[in-house]
């Protein structure tokens, strides 16, 4: 049974490093794994998107629409954008982090302002503050990490050393910090 | 051991255990981590190139003179290699070559969506479609084999899902391969008619020798399931699989020109032929070969975008998987912008205020100047022809009357690229066109690659720096002007002065990408405190104006009626030249 994440953001909020993270450590498991990210104009301050997927023989590397069973969302606003890609029984952990994309700087749009309770009313959602969590430990760009720890709690994924897969994929000055940010976003949901 | 790879990564492990020693190419999305990782390699000498064209060249060159060579570009990249790849093709190789294009199935980062399949199919060459990073680390060495083995260059066919994605991927050790002896041979590799025509020949002989490999090769196999057929190559195999699994029979195609007929005629037999599938992206190109082997296949509509597993349900089963129900009808577009402190922006904030002004644009970051606040940039054609397509509109312009004024706009890897030979029109043909040459010191949209114009070769070790200004002025220009884009003032009074002119003005814009790795010459010549302020906005001294929300930079917004600075600003003080009441300061 092949399980998919869905992990969005915008650019520049570290959805790689925790793509990355999350793959090694479900390679740790035993799974086979595919991952997909677009590259290119998308790293200019515009919305990414991470897909990973897992289990004995995965197949395609791009979740299709309705076929996410965790969402994982850097923001707010890219939680909504990207809703459409979950499950009507997945699960999705939000950034309440908002990051007003250049129409809403301009003036020319507006950024929703009840973002959360739509969320809250259509799915199975953790709201959490990754990026002031993180902050409390240290640097708010922990934030990534801590959003894996909180997607391997939902993803029921056991046996892993996710210290050391931490300590293998970030600098050695910033291990013990988002070792902690993921115990933190672990422990949160 | 087993590693997680990308397409592109273990295409470069593939070229690096395939013994290549010579490696060139130009950036492109979704192609550019191909060199990229080549430059880790030991053994193996690896370049940008400023185009693709002169890349294909070069790694013609090497394969001629008897090493294993590898080009790699995006699929828009291989029109401009189209001239040498259709020659070589005839003359054949000495060491192996092979070319990796990178199509867009969807563009995500590029501008059209053209199928390079058909370029194997025009040159008259082997092409492979790899479906994972296995498949490519795999193809890659394969690749090498065809190509000394019948004497042809070699096509690789990914899509950016190939190249993009990660999967499981088994490494070996490199062969090494001595270089082969170099033995002169005109009738082989100088086509004169005369010795084209033998050639041309050989082309003939080749192609039906490769149609009995394809027939045989484990790289085309097929897959047994239930009746339902699909005959498919490349991602598209991960997609098929998703949606029909066990249920159907697979004509699984790595090797995709020349196609196997006994092959598929032998499939054919396995399926319910009123139920076989074409799935593949971008052309018919699979489709049409199965029709004109005599078959009826079903295509798979539309034919353009990605054929994710999605989509196949769609239009085979006319089946969506359930959804989540919740307004997002006034989600705002989140359009990538100019970073903050990108030095394109101080140029744009200028241009935007000019009446009677077309600006042909190219490809680049400086693309995004066509967007709100600047809505600057009227249209781009490709690589390289921002000023060759400005001149004909400037010429078309004023032979309508219309009081209008072209300025072209492009990069300074876009200008080594094929923008010089685009100023030679220019300036040969005596245009009036305004050509701006926006120098931020590396190639940016790709991620920062060096490039002829930054004193940098591909490894980081010190090069050569050709030098912008004086390249104009050689071919011709009278009129060059140097400036620093963060200071408005200069770029008014050059633009000032160009439009007073009647002859071509070349204005280059001299600053460094923000995002670039700065060293010691950035700080020698752009100053110690280069990308290190910071601005704010005194509260009490705004009027609210928004006149720095109009420059677009995503470190300022309002609150409360004020603006207000964030930490990504990193100082180029575009906003506080534009503060009507002199409300932003320096930190």
């Amino acid at each position: 049974m092949t399980k998919s994440v869905l992990l969005v953001g915008v650019g520049g909020q570290g959805t790689i490093l925790a793509g990355k993270i999350l793959t090694m450590g479900l390679l740790a498991a035993g799974y086979d794994v595919k991952m997909s990210e677009i590259h290119g104009m998308s790293q200019r301050g515009g919305a990414v998107s991470t897909h990973v997927r897992f289990g004995d023989n995965v197949y395609s590397p791009v979740i299709e629409k309705g076929g996410a069973d965790v969402l994982i969302s850097f923001e707010q606003l890219e939680a909504l954008r990207w809703i459409s890609y979950l499950k009507p029984e997945g699960k999705a952990v939000v950034n309440s982090q908002a990051i007003y994309p250049t129409p809403v700087l301009s003036g020319a749009a507006a950024y929703p302002a009840d973002i959360l309770q739509r969320l809250e009313n259509a799915i199975d959602v953790k709201v959490l503050d990754a990026t002031e969590e993180a902050a409390k430990i240290g640097n708010p760009r922990g934030q990534n990490v801590l959003l894996v720890g909180a997607a391997v709690k939902l993803l029921g994924v056991e046996g892993v050393d996710w210290d050391e897969i931490i300590a293998k994929n970030v600098k050695p000055q910033f291990a013990e910090m988002n070792q902690k940010a993921f115990e933190t976003g672990f422990a949160l949901v | 051991m087993k590693i997680l790879m990308t397409g592109n990564e273990a295409l470069a492990r593939g070229a690096w255990e395939a013994g290549v020693r010579f490696a060139s190419a130009y950036p492109g999305t979704p192609s550019t981590e191909i060199l990229e990782n080549l430059l880790t390699y030991d053994g193996i000498y690896a370049e940008w190139a400023p185009n693709e064209k002169v890349a294909l060249e070069a790694a013609c060159g090497a394969a001629v003179g008897g090493v294993r060579a590898v080009s790699a570009m995006k699929h828009v990249g291989v029109n401009v290699a189209a001239d040498p790849l259709f020659t070589f093709a005839y003359t054949g190789v000495n060491a192996g070559m092979v070319l990796v294009t990178a199509d867009e199935p969807g563009m995500h980062s590029s501008q059209n969506e053209q199928d390079n399949r058909n370029y194997a199919h025009m040159a008259k060459i082997p092409l492979l479609e790899p479906s994972n990073s296995q498949e490519c680390l795999d193809m890659m060495k394969i690749a090498f084999v065809i190509s000394e083995e019948f004497d042809t260059p070699v096509l690789i066919r990914t899509t950016t899902r190939v190249a993009h994605s990660k999967s499981l991927v088994t490494l070996s050790d490199r062969i090494e391969i001595e270089p082969k002896p170099y033995e002169k041979n005109v009738r082989k590799f100088l086509p004169i008619p005369a010795f084209a025509v033998g050639l041309r020949v050989k082309v003939e002989e080749r192609m039906a020798r490769l149609k009995e490999y394809s027939e045989t090769t484990p790289l085309n196999y097929i897959e047994k399931g239930g009746k339902i057929g699909v005959i498919t190559s490349g991602m598209c195999y991960n997609y098929a699989k998703e949606v029909f699994g066990e249920d159907a029979t697979y004509l699984k195609l790595g090797f995709t020109k020349p196609r196997p007929n006994r092959l598929l005629d032998e499939f054919y037999k396995q399926v319910d032929p009123s139920k076989v599938y074409v799935i593949e992206e971008n052309d018919p190109y699979l489709l049409d070969w199965v029709k004109r082997s005599g078959y009826s296949p079903i295509a798979i509509e539309p034919p353009y975008g990605e054929k994710t597993p999605d989509v196949l349900r769609a239009a085979i089963f006319g089946e969506s998987n359930p959804e989540i129900t919740v307004a997002v009808d006034d989600v705002p577009n989140r359009p990538p912008v100019l970073c903050a402190g990108c030095p394109h922006r101080g140029f744009f904030v200028e241009i935007a205020k000019r009446k009677n002004t077309v600006v042909a644009g190219d490809i680049g970051c400086y693309t995004l100047g066509f967007a709100p606040p600047f809505n600057a940039v009227d249209y781009v054609i490709c690589m390289g022809s921002a000023f060759s397509a400005g001149h004909g509109t400037q010429v078309a312009l004023d032979q309508a009357g219309a009081d209008k004024r072209v300025v072209a706009v492009m990069g300074d890897s876009t200008f080594f690229h094929t923008g010089m030979n685009s100023l030679v029109e220019v300036l040969y043909n005596k245009s009036r066109v305004i050509c701006v040459i926006l120098d931020n010191r590396i190639t940016g949209m790709t991620g920062q690659q060096e490039h002829p114009g930054t004193g940098k070769s591909a490894y980081g070790d010190p090069a050569p720096e050709i030098d912008i200004a004086a390249v104009c002025r050689a071919l011709g220009a009278e009129h060059v002007t140097v400036i620093n884009p963060n200071d408005l003032s200069q770029v008014k009074n050059a633009l000032d002065e160009a439009y007073d002119r009647e002859v071509a003005s070349v204005i280059i814009t001299r600053y460094p990408c923000v995002l670039k790795p700065m060293g010691e010459a950035e700080f020698e010549e752009f100053g110690k405190d280069l990308y290190k302020n910071k601005y704010e906005v005194n509260e009490t001294a705004c009027i609210g104006c928004k006149a720095c929300i109009r420059v677009g930079c995503p470190a300022i917004s309002m609150s409360n009626d004020r603006a207000i600075i964030d930490n990504a600003c990193v100082g180029c003080s575009v906003c506080e030249q534009i503060c009507p009441v002199k409300a932003i300061k320096i930190q």
